[in-house]
Formats: C-alpha cells, structure tokens, sequence
C-alpha cells in the first residue's frame, strides 16, 4: 500500500473535512440566525456571520418566548423535555434490569410466556398502536402529565433484552460464591449483580436519555396545555403558517437549545454512547 | 438458556417482573389489540354507534387508489434516505477508516447529528431552503431553478429526502465504521501484495466483506424513514402541498386526527404493523445467519 500515499491522505483529509461541513452547516446556519435581527431574516438578507442579538435573543427565548399571544418561555419546555428523557430513560432502566433478573435467576411457572411477551413488545413502535394508546392514557386521566409522556414509552423490551443477555454472561461462580456468604436474592441482586452492571446501564442510559428527550408524536398527542410541552412540540408550534409571523431568532434559538443537551451528553459520553448504540441495535 | 444455579422463591420473581408486566400489557398489548379490533369497526357520523363490519374499513381502504399511492411513496422516500444517507457515509467511514492524523476528532465530528431531533432537523433545512428567506433557496433561484416547495410536490419530496437523509449519515457512518474496523487488516495488505488498486480492493474485498453491515443498515434505515420521518414531515411539510409528502404513519396520524375516521385510521396502523413485523422478522434472520458465520 505505497502507492500515492500522500496524495491519498490528502485527499481523504479533504473528504471528511467535506463532510464534516455537510454535517455541520445547518447548525452553524441555525446558530448565526439566533443572533440576528429578524427584519433583515425575514428580507431574505441574513448574514452569514454572527450578529450582535445573542444575549437578547436567548434571554427571550428561555425566560419569555415568542411574542405570541399563546407564548411560553422556552425554559419551561427545556424542564419538561429534561424530566420526560429522565423518566424515560431511568423508568426503563428499573423496571427492565428488575424484570431481567427475575427471568435469569429464578426458576417459575410461565416464566418463558412472560419472556415472550415482554420480548414482542420489541416489534412494534408506539407510532402503530398511537390512537388506542391515546385513548388508554386519557381513560386513566394521565393526559397532560409526566406519567402520560413517559409510559407508554416504558413499554418496551430492548433494555430487559441487553440485560438478560448481560446476565447469562457473568459466571455462576458469583452466585455460588455470593450464596456460601450467605447472600439471598436481594443481597447479590445489591452487592454483586448492580455494580457488574454499571457500565451496561450507563450506555443504555445514554442512548435512552436522547430517545426520551427527542420523542415528537407521542407528546404532540398527548400534551394539551401550553405549560406541559416539550421542546420539541413548542418549536414547531412556533413556526405560523404565515411566513412573516415567525420569529425566526426565537425559533432557530429554540432549535439551538433543543439540540445542545442530547449532543452534549453524545460528545462528551461518546464511548458509552456507541457501546449503547451498538448494543441496542443487536 | 438458563443458569444452573437459581434462587429459590415463589412470589419475589414474580414481584420482579410484575412492573414491566403491567407497563407492557396496559401500553402495549391493550392499545395494540383495540387498534386491531377498531379495524373492524366503524363509528357513525356522530360517534354514537359503532357496528362491527368485518374486512369492510380494510376493502374501503384497499379499493382507493390513493392509498397505494401512500403506499409506493412511503417506499420511495425510504429507498431514497437510505440509498442517499448510506452512501455518503459510506465514503466517509471509508476515508475516516485510514490511519489518519486526528482520527478520532472526525469521528466526534461526524457523529452528533445522531442527537438532534427529527423535527429540529426540519426546522433546520426549512429555514435553509425556504423560498422566500432561505439562504440556500436564494442559491438555487440565482441559479435559475424555480424553486419553491411550498408549491411544487417534487421538490417538497426533495427536501424531505434531503433533511432525513442528513440526519441520518452520522448513524450510519458509525456502524460502518465499526464494520470496516472488523475487516482483518492481513485481508487488506494480501490484495495489495497481489497488485490490486485501492479502487479494485475496495470493491472486490472491502465490500463483499461489509454486505452484512449493509444489508443490517438497509434494513434499519427503512424503518428509520418509515417512523422517525414523522417530526420532520410534520414540521416541514405537513404532508403537503397536495399530499405529496404524506408518508403511510403521517396518513395514519392526519386521518385519525384531523379527520376522525378511526376505523380506517386502525386498518392502516394494522397494515403498518405486518410490514414492520415482516421488516424485523428479515432483520432477525439476518442476525441469526450474522452469528453462524
């Protein structure tokens, strides 16, 4: 491999550096339109540079809105796209690494119909059954509520999967061991099996966290009142239908915080975050 | 497929499992059997009566031409995201898989639109190729393309395309990353030594030895294009002009919303949900026969 190896790199380098401006431009497009005036916006005579409306415009945003009659501060959305990723994310985590402990380390009657049942669940995303989901959540009067948001989001088999798969791993050893000790169920579930399971909850968590924290359909649905949209449900709300109502610092500063907290947790987690990607997918 | 050694107990392993239970049979099965039976019914005008109608919501929907019209449109869209984002990443993976100087900052760099949500990524482009402000629709009408989405169906089409097809490159890139990092290098440097090109190594070596991770990404990006496209239609299109961007789930979610026919809103969710079994069911093969090689 010495042919035009240089030459090679170079262009290579040049590739991905394409990419990477791809990749990047929109944000970039997003970013320096949240520090503009939006009459010069609306004129079609953006800038490609940054203007001097930053501080301004992402002090309306998050503490006031858009100047609509309808308008709620960005920051309260940012509050309850944070506390539905957490209830996500967390809510699945317990409920699956329980529910996979149960399945690896206990011997009882239907305990493979309630692996496969759970398992099924894995088929189908909640876009297919929406309507009757909307119907059982506003039956339980969970409409307009965290609860509402996250569980039917809960309900699903890929993290009880990676942690049953996770468990058939470790050695019997440990729990031989562990049983000599003196250790029952909730001792080993405790002391031995959580702290093995440490890395595998992170990364799910990562991946989890930036699934609850993006879901679009479900709380469009669900959510009626102003005060219990997520992020991602204001900033389409925000763009009128009309072109010259929209704001279009507002919204291109919406979008800005909305991206900033899944992308901050994927850069800086990056290892967990491609293991956990990885793994769900298998 | 079991530890030999267990804990003994009657009720804690039910205990353990009753929550996921519970969270599955009252949010999955429940809703997933009603829009089944919901298939088979139809509501009066008023929502007074429903009678039970047999296949009649299914025939009704079947024997509209509009209908496959969703149908093929849905499938286009997806070959095209998939074909478009595969593609692009494919290069990317290829030339990031070269020991390179600042390796790991491009793959930093390459990966985060993982994380932006689908109908941020809608906002973003909408606001790039909007006709009357966008700075990339001004570049395209400078160049003599009349362009304007709002209008013409095509290019509403294109721009959906486009804005999936962006969001998804990091996604891919990563997977194929992964699939280029598995390959041997001895396999490489062999076709070398026997004189082949890059070009030829590439296409007689590098990628009969990632059709897997192809046909995986294949697979997934559909079903990517089929569902999470749904925040993108909805904040660039809204389906339009003329339905020319209506996905199956967008029409699943405009007919039983906006136009409350909740009969044949459930016969298209019951349609999309044997496709997106059968889609799994290749998926699953696939991993099966991925294990055995």
């Amino acid at each position: 491999m010495v042919e035009h190896e240089g030459i090679r790199r170079y262009v290579a380098h040049l590739i991905l550096w394409i990419g990477i401006a791809i990749v990047a431009f929109p944000v970039y497009v997003a970013f320096v339109a949240s520090t503009q005036d939006n009459a010069l916006i609306a004129n079609g005579q953006m800038s490609l540079l940054p203007g001097g409306h930053f501080l301004e415009t992402y002090y309306k945003t998050i503490f006031v809105g858009t100047s609509g009659s309808t308008r709620e501060p960005v920051g309260t959305m940012l509050f309850n796209s944070f506390v539905m990723a957490m209830l996500v994310a967390l809510g699945k985590i317990a409920i699956s690494i329980i529910s996979a402990y149960a399945i690896v380390y206990f011997r009882f009657p239907f305990r493979m119909p309630i692996f496969w049942i759970i398992f099924i669940t894995l088929m189908l995303p909640v876009e297919v059954r929406i309507y009757p989901t909307y119907k059982i959540v506003a039956d339980l009067h969970l409409l307009d509520s965290y609860a509402g948001l996250s569980l039917p989001l809960i309900a699903s088999a890929t993290a009880t999967l990676l942690f049953r798969q996770f468990f058939m791993t470790i050695p019997e050893e440990l729990l031989e061991a562990s049983r000599i000790d003196g250790a029952g169920p909730f001792r080993f579930f405790w002391d031995t099996l959580l702290p093995l399971s440490r890395t595998n909850m992170a990364a799910l968590f990562v991946i989890l966290f930036i699934l609850g924290w993006n879901q679009y359909l479900w709380p469009l649905l669900i959510t009626t009142r102003d005060d219990m949209q997520t992020i991602q449900i204001g900033i389409r709300k925000m763009i009128t239908t009309t072109d010259a109502l929209t704001e279009w610092p507002v919204v291109m500063a919406t979008a800005v915080l909305a991206m900033l907290p899944p992308v901050f947790v994927v850069v800086v987690m990056q290892k967990l975050f491609v293991r956990g990607l990885v793994e769900t997918e298998k | 497929m079991q530890k030999q050694s267990v804990f003994q107990s009657r009720l804690l392993p039910y205990a353990l499992v009753a929550p996921q239970l519970a969270v599955v049979l009252i949010f999955f099965y429940w809703p997933a059997a009603q829009a089944v039976l919901q298939s088979f019914l139809l509501q009066d005008a008023f929502g007074l009566s429903t009678t039970f109608v047999w296949f009649e919501n299914y025939r009704e929907l079947l024997s509209q031409p509009d209908y496959f019209t969703t149908i093929t449109r849905t499938f286009v869209f997806s070959f095209a995201i998939a074909c478009a984002s595969l593609s692009l990443a494919l290069l990317l993976a290829v030339m990031a898989d070269k020991p390179l100087r600042g390796g790991t900052l491009y793959r930093t760099l390459l990966i985060w639109p993982y994380a932006v949500a689908p109908p941020v990524v809608g906002v973003l482009w909408v606001f790039m190729l909007n006709p009357s402000l966008g700075i990339l629709a001004h570049r395209l009408q400078a160049a003599g393309i009349d362009w304007n989405p709002l209008l013409d169906g095509d290019q509403a089409a294109a721009l959906i395309i486009l804005a999936a097809a962006w969001k998804q490159i990091s996604y891919n890139f990563l997977f194929f990353l992964a699939g280029l990092q598995s390959i041997p290098r001895s396999v490489m440097e062999a076709a070398a030594i026997d004189g082949a090109r890059p070009m030829r190594r590439f296409w007689t070596v590098t990628f009969p030895l990632l059709s897997p991770t192809i046909f995986f990404l294949l697979v997934v990006n559909i079903v990517y294009a089929f569902f999470d496209t749904f925040g993108i239609i909805d904040t660039m299109t809204r389906g339009g002009p003329a339905k020319a961007t209506e996905t199956m789930v967008y029409k699943v979610y405009v007919d039983g919303l906006l136009g409350g026919n909740l009969g044949s809103s459930a016969a298209q969710s019951v349609i999309l949900m044997i496709i997106v079994i059968l889609l799994t069911a290749v998926q699953f093969r696939f991993v099966e026969r991925k294990v055995t090689y």
